[in-house]
């Protein structure tokens, strides 16, 4: 074995040691994809079911009843009486409840005499993307009840144009498909970022770095030392995750493996290399630990793509998301998953990470070196 | 007393601003991520890509059309020829959804049958695709309405007449930023406190305090309030943000607006502290901010609603404090809501940060050697 | 590679040529000159001891040696070899092991040995055969499956050592390699450093503050404020202040006070308390009796010329050139309250003091008392249990057992008023890196409860009195090691405390700092402070008025310096040293204990 190889494979035993050691660094890199991959799994949706809705009826009707047992059949809502609109808007105040229907006494005198009688409907906008989730649904309890009437009455109420829409990759249009690729991204970023940003500066603060680098090893080979181990253990946390994904959530991966695998590497690369640049820089492990925090998991979470969609945001903020290398990531495993190889997005974005993981090589390489300070 | 922990907060305030990254960090992400992640958080779509693929060579297609090219959500990308074309059109993402007019559209609705339009979404993001689906909807059932109207004078019997209230125009931004406030403290306090015993620890010097005359209280008060200082200060400056910068209506009084931006301070604090006082060394003390920090923003409706999470994740987030701020952050701000309707977050928020208090304290003399 | 290998230096040429060398650092906003045109050699096959005191320049050199640094002015060259050019050729042909030697402490001691192996190209096929000679030489043989991190301090010291010999090199730099050692140890590791130069025949460049250790080397390098004073054999420089070594033997309680006024006498050059006697160096070489009649000694004082040590010789040259450049070398003496109460009750009750961790007793069952006024040692090897007796004493860590008072109270459950009473000096001087030295003292006073005036009143007096003046606003992290520990002290005193504890209060500190320091802790006992301290410097254990011997958690003797030095002193060794009798108590009641 020539001497080049035995100081790397010295330096990664080390490394890994080290890890096997802590068990929280292991902790992070299974443990934490496994209790967070179930936790947001099982956890974040954003698919209504059972909202909480009031109805007031002023004045009991056979066509207001037909109307708001509607409601009633439907798994999207649970309704709940009020005797008038004064004690169903305090609920709404409170957020007992999500939206009101509300059905005045003329309702059945105007619609006999066919004179587009109004329903209220109204809805607590602080969350907006529910308002309008919740308002979709009314609606569609309010069609069907349409339909009903009108065929019951033997009117011709068709419309002109009938939507007939197809939703391709994701037909049950469940959230959780797209979510959980996304945060499995969002977690590699963590695990990639928390496990490296601290072990360069601890070897300076515990002086292990004075006598590592007094001995014939590279500054190339310590990296690498570094690099390899984390590598390894981010990938195995990564292919749990993976399983978890399609097993548990049965989420559908459409992809090639081998294309998931070359991405998958990619970005641990990318992260881990962000994780020992976050070290390099900041000197201490308390600054660090600092940065770590600020700079990784808020801006994978909000700017990748994983929950807010980047199309719409602004140009100057679309810009900005690409220096978040969780964005491409986010991308491709969408797509792997849902879509199968879209070779064209698949290799736009493997470019991208590619120059992101250089970029950070080629500055911590630079800022590292054989001498002090 | 008071003086001694006055000494305490001083130092920790030298400590954490006297060197120049760690000043750097508290203050301009911050102020970067109020910005950014306030235009880059919202649910609301605009231009949405459109393909087109029309095969009806009638006049009605044609005024269906001009309506999506007239709304400001859809953004006509493409016009296509042939079913081949579809699918790389959305493979590739070049457009979310494609319109397809079938070769009778315009006669079958001329002979009064309806005519069927083909709506195919990229499902990938299932939130987008139902939302442009609903902005579609939208659309036609407009055009049916004005069509029905003009051509056959015939109107359905009754129609919603949908009211949204705090946030008339259902705009997600007013949604989100105001929780941004909630986000960005809790990041900047843990920051600060994470990892301030256990950097003490490994330096020797927390021994030196508690030689000290100091009771674990002081030690505590001395230790919370920086946190508490600099989280009111960023919690201050995002809140002037959201009104002036993002002009989101603050309904509410500042009063209980603070109230409770305090308390869940206190009990952010309370954690930090807890986790600082658990950890031997900082990379623990890290570790532990992170355990926590993720699934206290992913699981506090910050994104997401509680509500449609099931039940046992529902109720882990009842010791969330994130969760709770959240409701008092938007309801104040948007609903103008007081004491009197929230009061039952308040509660919840100040045992949390009672309890992980004095937790916190306790450990200080426990987790010696 | 080997192929381009530079012509190897034949055995004569020096180890180390420097001329001329400059290095400038800049702290802050000051310019440290840490080396000033140094020019000297280090010759091959031998072990030469750079020597000096805090911020000589000793580290800076060694790092420059290494290629960790780089000269700004001057031409160095090592093993024949440019450090700043070939610095990858000079680490794989030299060791050096830094200050804090980087031990990786969540590693066992074999997987240690194979980094260190891997790194330096050891093959596989060699390393049994290395290590079972390191291992054996070191002692550490049945502890290689221990982590590095559980070892004791003198353990890890001599596992950093077997790291940096795996491959002998030709060349082996140790900075400070025996601080905070303990002395049995500490002699274990000379004996390494001398086999391997005898047996592998490389050369040996090592800096020390402990200056008994620079009479074992047999070349001395003489630094002070980055410039080089002489280069000579130790006994060369003791030779030259032959006769100026002076031993008193004082009568009564008086040895403190007269030390104290001794140590500023013009002709004083330097003076130590050695149990119950006093160690004199005069300005000039004297007979006694010039002695007594210059310094005015009464005549119950006995005067006895003694040969010199290299310590004489290295304090005498270096007050000799502060004086040139015109700086004190007075020490300074503080002022305490002083303290009411009886001078002899008992303040600090220890009794059948157990602490347990797991099943393995760190102190199991030790008693003693100390007398209000006294000083008071802790000693003991590395491991001893001497730092967890100290935590227990301040109430940092529970007793499992026995009872303990200070100042009549357990300071575990007093009221945090009880510890206004008592002041602490921890381990490594831990201070606020971060803060200044302003800051430190008015944080360190307020948490003891003063303010206004008197907090004022008390900040003045630390920085006058322990010399601070000059760096107030300087940040305690770029403090030489030195101001560090008076910081510590003050610190620890603002309160004026009746009670101290110091645990290792000179660890890693200067000869010249160390004297500054004891003359401190002499006033203070005469201003009826208690004062107890643990120490591995042995030297030390000879100021305290009365000291107990640890070992494995339970006491093996206790007593005053004399009387143990009487007692255990190793037979056929006149005048025995403090040293001499722990290293002989602690090797004989250990293989009793063992058995």
């Amino acid at each position: 074995m020539n001497k080049k190889r035995m100081r790397l494979k010295g330096l990664i035993k080390k490394e890994s040691l080290q890890i096997i050691r802590d068990p929280s660094s292991i902790g992070i890199a299974f443990l934490l994809p496994v209790v967070l991959l179930l936790i947001f799994g099982y956890g974040v949706s954003l698919d209504a079911e059972h909202v909480p809705i009031g109805i007031v009826i002023e004045k009991p009707g056979h066509l207001a009843m037909d109307f708001t047992g509607g409601f009633y059949n439907s798994e999207y809502f649970s309704p709940t009486v009020f005797s008038n609109i004064q004690e169903a808007e305090k609920a709404l105040m409170k957020r007992r409840i999500m939206a009101i229907c509300w059905i005045r006494s003329d309702f059945e005198r105007r619609v006999l005499s066919t004179k587009d009688s109004p329903v209220g409907i109204i809805v607590n906008g602080v969350d907006a993307n529910q308002a309008k989730i919740v308002t979709g649904y009314i609606t569609g309890v309010w069609i069907k009840w349409l339909s009903q009437y009108a065929r019951s009455k033997g009117l011709r109420l068709d419309a002109p144009v009938n939507v007939e829409q197809r939703i391709w990759f994701n037909a049950a249009v469940r959230s959780r498909n797209f979510l959980v690729p996304g945060l499995i991204a969002v977690i590699m970023t963590l695990i990639g970022g928390m496990l490296t940003s601290m072990v360069v500066a601890r070897e300076w603060e515990r002086g292990t770095m004075e006598a590592l680098l007094v001995t014939p090893v590279r500054i190339k080979e310590v990296i690498l030392g570094k690099i390899i181990p984390y590598f390894v253990l981010g990938m195995g946390g990564m292919a749990i995750s993976v399983v978890i994904a399609i097993f548990i959530f049965h989420v559908p991966f459409r992809g090639s493996f081998l294309a998931l695998t070359y991405a998958s590497a990619l970005f641990m690369l990318t992260a881990i290399f962000l994780g020992l640049l976050i070290s390099t820089a900041a000197g201490s492990q308390f600054v660090a630990g600092q940065i770590a925090i600020v700079i990784t998991f808020l801006p994978a979470f909000m700017l990748s793509g994983f929950v807010f969609d980047i199309n719409s945001m602004p140009f100057p903020i679309q810009v900005i998301t690409h220096i978040v290398a969780a964005r491409y990531f986010v991308s491709i495993l969408q797509s792997l998953f849902l879509v199968g190889n879209v070779w064209k997005i698949y290799i736009i974005n493997c470019i991208w990470l590619m120059v992101m993981a250089l970029l950070f090589f080629r500055i911590i390489r630079k800022k590292s070196h054989k001498r002090l300070a | 007393m008071l003086r001694r922990i006055l000494a305490l907060t001083i130092k920790e305030f030298i400590v954490i601003l006297k060197n120049k990254k760690s000043r750097m960090v508290l203050i301009i992400p911050p102020i970067a991520q109020i910005i950014v992640f306030g235009y880059a958080a919202t649910f609301d779509l605009k231009d949405v890509g459109v393909a087109i693929y029309n095969e009806d060579r009638g006049e009605v297609s044609r005024d269906v059309i001009a309506r999506f090219q007239g709304a400001r959500v859809f953004k006509i990308v493409n016009w296509i020829q042939s079913d081949r074309e579809i699918a790389p059109i959305l493979n590739e993402q070049k457009a979310l959804m494609v319109l397809h007019f079938h070769e009778d559209f315009s006669k079958d609705i001329l002979r009064g049958k309806g005519g069927n339009l083909q709506i195919i979404l990229d499902g990938r993001n299932s939130n987008t695709a139902l939302i442009a689906l609903s902005y579609c909807r939208q659309i036609i059932s407009d055009f049916n309405r004005a069509y029905s109207k003009r051509f056959r004078g015939v109107l359905p019997p009754a129609r919603l007449k949908v009211r949204a209230w705090f946030n008339r125009t259902l705009n997600s931004h007013w949604f989100i930023i105001p929780g941004i406030v909630a986000l960005l403290t809790i990041v900047v306090t843990l920051e600060v406190t994470a990892l301030s015993v256990a950097k003490e620890r490994e330096a020797g010097t927390f021994d030196q305090l508690l030689v000290t005359p100091m009771t674990p209280f002081e030690i505590l008060l001395g230790k919370s309030l920086p946190g508490l200082i600099i989280g009111i200060l960023e919690g201050t400056f995002i809140i002037l943000m959201t009104c002036f910068w993002f002009e989101i209506p603050l309904r509410g009084s500042l009063l209980v607006l603070y109230s409770g931006l305090f308390v869940f301070l206190l009990s952010a604090i309370g954690i930090g502290l807890m986790i600082s006082s658990i950890s031997l060394t900082q990379q623990q003390g890290l570790m532990g901010a992170f355990m926590f920090l993720v699934p206290a923003v992913v699981l506090s409706g910050f994104a997401t609603p509680i509500a449609n999470m099931p039940e046992f994740v529902q109720r882990f987030t009842l010791l969330n404090p994130m969760r709770y701020f959240l409701v008092i952050v938007r309801s104040v701000f948007l609903q103008g809501a007081g004491f009197d309707i929230l009061w039952t977050q308040y509660i919840p928020l100040a045992i949390i940060g009672v309890v992980s208090l004095a937790v916190a304290a306790a450990l200080f003399r426990k987790r010696m050697y | 590679m080997a192929s381009n290998l530079p012509d190897i230096p034949s055995k004569d040429d020096n180890a180390i040529a420097a001329k001329g060398v400059w290095k400038v650092f800049h702290v802050g906003k000051r310019k440290v000159e840490a080396l000033r045109d140094c020019s000297f050699d280090v010759k091959p096959g031998i072990v030469t001891g750079l020597i000096g005191p805090d911020g000589a320049g000793k580290t800076t050199f060694m790092r420059l040696c290494v290629g960790l640094l780089i000269p700004d002015e001057g031409s160095l060259s090592v093993l024949g070899l440019d450090p700043e050019r070939d610095y990858l050729k000079i680490q794989s042909e030299i060791r050096y092991m830094p200050q804090r030697f980087g031990l990786y402490e969540d590693l066992t001691v074999q997987e240690n040995l194979d980094l260190y192996s891997d790194l330096l190209g050891v093959p596989e096929e060699m390393r049994k055969e290395r290590y079972d000679v390191l291992m054996s030489m070191t002692g550490l043989g049945p502890f290689t499956r221990r982590l590095a991190g559980r070892l004791s301090g003198g353990m890890k010291q001599k596992l950093g050592l077997a790291c940096t010999l795996i491959k002998p090199p030709r060349l082996l730099i140790l900075d400070e390699p025996t601080v905070g050692v303990d002395p049995v140890s500490r002699r274990e590791l000379w004996h390494i450093v001398y086999s391997q130069v005898e047996r592998e025949g490389m050369s040996v460049l090592l800096s020390t503050s402990y200056l008994d250790e620079a009479e074992r080397c047999q070349e001395v390098i003489l630094m002070h404020q980055g410039e080089v004073l002489g280069q000579g054999l130790p006994h060369e420089f003791s030779s030259k202040v032959k006769g100026h070594s002076f031993m008193l033997r004082v009568p009564g309680g008086e040895k403190r006070r007269l030390q104290q006024e001794l140590s500023n006498r013009n002709q004083v050059a330097d003076s130590l308390i050695l149990g119950e006697r006093i160690r004199l160096v005069m300005w000039d070489a004297l007979k006694p009796k010039e002695v007594k009649d210059t310094l005015g000694l009464s005549d119950k004082i006995e005067v006895e010329s003694v040969p010199p040590r290299f310590e004489d010789a290295f304090i005498w040259r270096l007050k000799k050139r502060l004086m040139e450049k015109g700086e004190s070398v007075r020490f300074k003496i503080i002022t305490h309250k002083r303290v009411k109460g009886k001078r002899d009750e008992p303040v600090i009750v220890v009794k059948d003091l157990k602490r347990r961790f797991g099943d393995f007793y760190a102190v199991g069952g030790i008693s003693f008392e100390v007398k209000r006024g006294e000083i008071f040692g802790l000693l003991g090897a590395n491991g001893a249990g001497k730092t967890t007796t100290f935590r227990m004493l301040c109430g940092l860590l529970p007793a499992s057992e026995g009872t303990l008072l200070v100042a009549g109270k357990n300071l575990r459950k007093a009221r945090a008023k009880a510890r206004v009473r008592i002041g602490y000096m921890a381990q490594k001087f831990s201070l606020y890196e971060d803060l200044t030295v302003l800051q430190n003292l008015r944080f360190f006073s307020s948490a003891y409860g003063l303010y206004g005036k008197r907090q004022r009143e008390r900040i003045d007096w630390a920085l006058d009195a322990f010399e601070l003046i000059g760096e107030v606003d300087t940040v305690s992290k770029n403090l030489p090691l030195g101001y560090k520990q008076r910081l510590a002290l003050a610190a620890a005193l603002m309160h004026e405390p009746e009670i101290i504890f110091l645990d290792e209060p000179t660890s890693g500190v200067d000869p010249l700092a160390r004297r500054q320091f004891w003359a401190h802790i002499n006033s203070l006992s005469e201003s009826n402070v208690t004062i107890m301290v643990t120490t591995h410097f042995m030297e030390e254990a000879e100021y305290c008025d009365r000291i107990v011997i640890m070992k494995r958690g339970k006491i093996l003797a206790h007593g005053t310096p004399e009387e143990l030095k009487e007692r255990y002193h190793p037979e056929g060794i006149k005048n025995p040293t403090m040293e001499d009798a722990f290293i002989a108590l602690v090797e004989s009641k250990g293989e009793v204990a063992n058995e």
